[in-house]
């Protein structure tokens, strides 16, 4: 019979190590997703998936059980994902000037036409990773949790440990580092 | 350039496009073979750490009664020689004359 998450916390923490394996395999693709998200290497993807795991290992203790496992498990790989942006700051400043000739093409489209640029082409993907990995790792944690996975300020304060007023500040600041950004952009290229 | 409308359509692309859940191969058992071999040098870093910790604890008494060896001052005379005293009270019975002898 397959035991329940609570059995299998219970006995890992009763010193049963391996009644840790089933819940790495069942949630090893949210982490890894949750990863690729801040990511783009895989080996920083690994790295990145691998410390969730073995600090969720080592802070078993700490889950209480009040709510599920997956939103404790989720917690420390955002919080792991935004240790990893600010620890890579560094590679952020750069020009824009080494955009793909996809992208430029989108670009294009969409300065003569915006309703023409598709929303689902691969150059708009590209450009949207372009343009998040030059954010700050605060902006774009913000960016990532409140624009595209569409989260509440709240529930992004639970996930991040920052107030609520922090957050909103945060969120204010990171629409306009965004709005900077793409701002460089199209004064690179169409001025 | 309509930057706001940009904006919008470069969100709604990251929306568009989950991330890959793809897992490496084997990441599982990786991860429990880690698990595994850290808790079997867990013993050794128990003892290294409070072994560690002892002596730490052992120099710093050794440093402060070095200290306080060499700071305070030399005591004048041998009035107040500890020392000097206890040896006194311990040979005192012997120091005394032997009444019981024959004059």
């Amino acid at each position: 019979m397959e035991r329940s998450e609570a059995e299998l916390i219970a006995a890992v923490l009763a010193g049963d190590a391996a009644s840790f394996e089933p819940l790495l395999a069942k949630y090893s693709p949210r982490v890894f997703a949750t990863a690729r998200r801040y990511a783009r290497r895989e080996s920083e993807i690994e790295d990145i998936c691998q410390e969730v795991w073995l600090k969720a290992f080592d802070k078993l203790k700490s889950f209480r059980g009040e709510a599920p496992f997956e939103h404790w498990l989720m917690r420390m790989a955002v919080r792991t994902c935004y240790d990893f942006l600010r620890g890579h700051q560094r590679n952020r400043v750069s020009s824009f000037s080494e955009i793909s000739e996809p992208e430029e093409d989108w670009l294009e489209r969409f300065v003569a036409e915006p309703g023409n640029a598709a929303e689902d082409a691969d150059a708009a993907k590209m450009l949207i990773d372009r343009v998040l990995e030059k954010l700050s790792p605060e902006a774009r944690l913000i960016i990532q949790l409140l624009e595209i996975e569409d989260r509440s300020v709240k529930e992004i304060a639970v996930i991040t440990g920052w107030s609520v007023p922090l957050v909103k500040v945060r969120a204010f600041r990171a629409r306009g580092e965004m709005k900077k950004i793409l701002a460089r952009i199209t004064k690179e290229k169409y001025l | 350039m309509n930057l706001p409308e940009l904006q919008k359509k470069l969100i709604a692309a990251a929306r568009l496009q989950p991330p890959d859940d793809r897992v490496p191969y084997a990441f599982e058992k990786r991860i429990m073979a880690q698990l595994a071999a850290r808790s079997a040098t867990d013993h050794w870093v128990f003892w290294a750490r409070g072994l560690w910790r002892a002596a730490a604890a052992c120099v710093a008494v050794a440093v402060v009664f070095g200290a306080v060896s060499l700071l305070k001052p030399a005591a004048p005379d041998n009035s107040n020689d500890l020392s000097q005293d206890f040896e006194n009270t311990l040979l005192a019975s012997a120091d005394l004359p032997d009444n019981s002898s024959p004059p």
